[in-house]
């Protein structure tokens, strides 16, 4: 017995096994634990950073997503631009085509969006203006991506370098713009577009400012899972992202998959642009996207593709994202505190992953085994 | 001589999670001895060897050297007992020269001087018969030269118990004599060698005794010269199985498809291919044989619309309308629009014939998915075709829902050359299709192939094992550096012929343009 304890001196003290495939309510309670789990590391933080009550700041977290119907509808429309720009991403991502400038798309949109409503707001009637301004932020969105789509088919340039490029450029423009157009002049700022007219606002349905465009998301959200689950469009897609050797073996133009993808990412962020700024905001600045291109990413990286999980990633991290501000207002802790406890969740919901495709042997329950 | 024991391996066993690659197995090596390691592929060959040579640990068992136990955590434990690992992949600095790379990482006391170091080297292959310049760098070498510098530098480190996995593999037959010539007179000079392989008649001219492996366990060891093929055989896969290919007189042959002085370019300006001229008729198998990496991909590729061609015709004669088509410079689609039915079975199987993350109906479709003017995906087709071919071809998988990735080499290659053959086609292309798979597929791909034959499908067969290659083919094309060095009648062939070819060298391009 001790001979066999000395041959086998790095025998490890666990070891991680691949898993061949988890039954669905398995990964379900792993997920759940992983949200416990990281309310307990956030709780001992609070109390060991702050001294307040753990209790309280979740409370509060919970307040500032759903307290108050004016919250709660902040919260639905925050859900679906982030799921919108999330929808746009995705199919470059199956494709592996790393489009990182959904910001620059989105905002280059809603700069479109803009542009008609300053422009034309007084000029056409709101029946023709408002379907011109879907149009705009669609092609200003397809335009934005097709520019390193094309370079990547062509040249086979980097995109995640080239898109992330294109977002400085929107930015810029956006910025640019704002001078021009700024009201009063030298402020820097658009302010609120046809404030009297409201030309060019998204109709308000059922009393409500946001719903037609959680409705247009909702739309986008189907079609979308339909198109990349049941089109042939959506097969080719797979079919590139996985092996593009295997695409140019069927015969598929892998060119051309990237570039029609593209523009419909693109478009899609368009439509999201347009939604800011005709459905939300009625002004632009360089900020209007906040930063969802990014987060998009996480969004749809977490559903793994799946536009129908990606309705609920979206609303978790909304819901966190809401919820932290209220963190810091109501029990006067600074910003920070309530990022920390986002990232801390986030973690702990991306590390879980890991245990969902991995499981841990340890070394004396196998010995006992044999 | 007197047997001595250099390595003794008892109950070794190694688990990678669920999977047991070696269970329980203890085996002897002696010194002055050669020893077979057969198997087939996943048997635990090569982890078992691994475990020797310290990239593995093992999970229970014990290994004796020279009589003394010893535990291995590393290559550098593994060198310290003289224990010399020659992998199949070549692990040497491409810019360096053979001598560089053989002390590449040594630690010798005194100032390190490459003078000394090639005499060394000169010596040691003097000693054992390896031809080898110390000098030339290793981009200029065959692949040949390259493994004799990976057994140099074993040899340079002092290693005295030499482990090969599949040697042979990349060599040609007279390559391979040498090198059978130069571990004899290892052995000769008391040397303990492990060749690892799954070739039978290698295993019969070349060693001492024969472990066999089969499914991770030890089936046991047997004295080569009391042993023959079949038994060999019956150890390895644990049944009986006939080993003899069919072949079937080819009737009713005509001109199907005309390839005439094909010449094309990698992506590095190399020329691949160089005027490449040979038919394939319906009914026949056209074996093309070579060193591996010698154009056979190219070729197929050109043929099958991937790969651009510079020069040459690549002439489809249609059985339907008599008429005779053009291939060249046409995508796969627009040879498929031309109704040209050519199914190709690529030599990478998860990276090029088949998507791995993809269920067996997702990847039926590939071929299939643009037909209908619907832009919708059609499953119920490729679902049937899926579960007709799982069942006919003995797929084992959980379902048709399974990605292939999960099935085994021998099962992924099922799925493969069974859509192919479901596209019912008029040329068949299959690059290496039995390479990595068990006997038993290895058969059942065959005779897929001989079927397809029956059928008066033209049959392109790249394959790399000569012995089949002429026990299958009607006739071999053989290629060496991109151009056609001969094509040599299946029935009358023979290997040292071919190995000839393989080696020959064609002057580069037609003679009169060189002047």
């Amino acid at each position: 017995m001790m001979k066999q304890k000395e041959a086998n001196p790095r025998e490890p003290i666990f070891h991680i096994v691949k898993r061949d495939a988890i039954v669905w309510w398995k990964a379900w309670l792993i997920r759940a634990a992983a949200i416990v789990a990281a309310l307990l590391v956030s709780a001992v933080l609070t109390v060991f950073l702050t001294g307040e009550n753990p209790l309280d700041v979740f409370s509060s977290l919970i307040d500032g997503a759903i307290g108050t119907s004016r919250r709660f509808w902040f919260l639905i429309q925050n859900t679906a631009m982030l799921l919108c720009v999330a929808l746009a991403v995705t199919p470059a991502f199956k494709m592996k085509f790393w489009n990182i400038g959904a910001e620059g798309q989105a905002l280059i949109g809603g700069m479109a969006t803009a542009a008609c409503m300053i422009q034309l707001g007084d000029k056409l009637p709101y029946g023709v203006l408002l379907p011109l301004m879907f149009i705009a932020s669609v092609l200003a969105g397809s335009i934005w991506a097709l520019i390193p789509a094309l370079f990547k088919a062509k040249w086979n340039t980097n995109e995640t370098l080239f898109t992330l490029m294109m977002n400085y450029i929107a930015i810029q423009i956006v910025s640019f713009f704002a001078s021009e157009w700024a009201v009063p002049k030298g402020s820097g700022k658009i302010g609120v577009i046809n404030g009297d007219t409201q030309a060019g606002w998204l109709p308000v349905i059922g009393n409500q400012k946001y719903l037609l465009s959680v409705i247009t998301v909702a739309v986008i959200t189907v079609i979308m899972y339909i198109y990349l689950k049941y089109s042939k469009q959506g097969y080719e897609i797979s079919v590139v992202g996985e092996s593009q050797n295997t695409a140019r073996y069927v015969g598929i133009s892998v060119k051309k998959v990237i570039i029609r993808t593209m523009i419909i990412s693109g478009a899609i962020c368009g439509i999201a642009g347009f939604l800011l700024v005709a459905g939300a905001d009625h002004t632009i600045t360089r900020d209007t996207v906040a930063g969802r291109g990014f987060t998009a990413i996480m969004v749809s990286w977490l559903a793994k593709f799946n536009p129908l999980y990606m309705v609920l990633t979206s609303l978790l991290i909304v819901f966190l994202e809401r919820g932290a501000v209220q963190i810091s207002t109501s029990c006067g802790l600074n910003d920070s505190f309530s990022e920390i406890i986002t990232g801390i969740i986030i973690f702990f919901i991306i590390g879980c992953e890991f245990f969902l495709n991995y499981s841990i042997k340890f070394r004396d329950k196998e010995a006992d085994k044999q | 001589m007197a047997e001595k024991t250099a390595i003794e391996l008892r109950n070794i066993t190694k688990t990678f999670g669920e999977v047991v690659a070696n269970k329980d197995i203890s085996l002897t090596v002696n010194r002055g001895e050669i020893l077979s390691v057969l198997g087939e592929n996943g048997s635990g060959k090569t982890t078992l060897m691994n475990i020797l040579s310290g990239i593995y640990f093992p999970d229970h068992g014990q290994i004796f050297i020279d009589g003394e136990e010893v535990v291995i955590r590393s290559p550098k434990d593994a060198f310290k007992y003289k224990i010399g690992m020659i992998h199949q992949h070549f692990k040497l600095v491409d810019v360096f020269s053979a001598t560089e790379n053989i002390v590449l990482g040594l630690k010798e006391k005194g100032r390190y001087n490459i003078k000394d170091a090639a005499k060394r080297v000169k010596e040691i292959s003097e000693r054992y018969g390896f031809e080898i310049d110390p000098f030339k760098r290793i981009h200029e070498m065959s692949v040949s030269e390259k493994q004799t510098v990976e057994i140099i530098k074993v040899l340079y480190r002092g290693a005295d118990i030499l482990i090969l996995d599949e040697p042979t593999a990349v060599l040609t037959p007279q390559e391979t004599q040498k090198l059978f010539a130069v571990l004899r007179r290892m052995k000769e000079d008391g040397k303990a060698i492990i060749i690892i392989t799954h070739k039978l008649h290698e295993v019969l001219s070349l060693s001492d005794r024969v472990a066999v492996l089969r499914k991770g366990e030890y089936v046991g060891t047997v004295i080569t010269s009391q042993t023959n093929e079949s038994s060999l055989t019956e150890m390895m896969v644990g049944a009986k199985i006939s080993l003899n290919i069919e072949r079937s007189e080819p009737v009713n042959t005509e001109d199907r498809l005309t390839v005439k002085n094909l010449n094309c370019v990698n992506r590095e300006g190399v020329k691949i291919l160089n005027d490449i001229s040979f038919t394939a008729r319906s009914g026949e198998i056209l074996g093309i044989a070579g060193i591996a990496g010698s154009g056979q991909r190219e070729l197929l590729e050109s043929i099958a619309g991937l790969q651009k061609v510079d020069e040459g015709e690549i002439l489809y004669n249609n059985p339907k309308t008599g008429l005779q088509d053009n291939l060249r410079d046409k995508t796969p689609m627009q040879i498929r629009e031309l109704g040209v039915r050519l199914s190709f079975v690529p030599e990478d199987r998860l990276g090029m014939g088949l998507v791995g993350n993809m269920d067996i109906i997702d990847n039926m479709m590939l071929r299939s998915y643009k037909k209908g003017k619907s832009v919708f995906l059609e499953r119920k087709a490729p679902k049937d075709l899926a579960e007709h071919i799982i069942a006919d071809l003995e797929v084992v998988t959980p379902g048709a829902t399974t990605p292939v990735r999960r099935l085994s080499g021998g099962n992924v290659q099922k799925v493969l050359v069974g859509r192919e053959i479901a596209a019912s086609p008029t040329v068949l292309m299959a690059a290496y299709p039995v390479r990595g798979l068990d006997i038993n597929s290895s058969y059942t791909i065959y005779n897929l192939l001989n079927a397809q034959k029956k059928k008066g499908v033209a049959v392109i067969f790249v394959g790399e094992d000569l012995d089949v290659l002429i026990e299958l083919c009607d006739r071999i094309m053989v290629i060496g550096s991109g151009s056609v060095t001969g094509i040599v009648d299946g029935k009358t062939a023979t290997k040292e012929e071919i190995g000839l070819l393989m080696t020959k060298s064609v002057k580069s391009g037609r003679g009169e343009d060189a002047v």
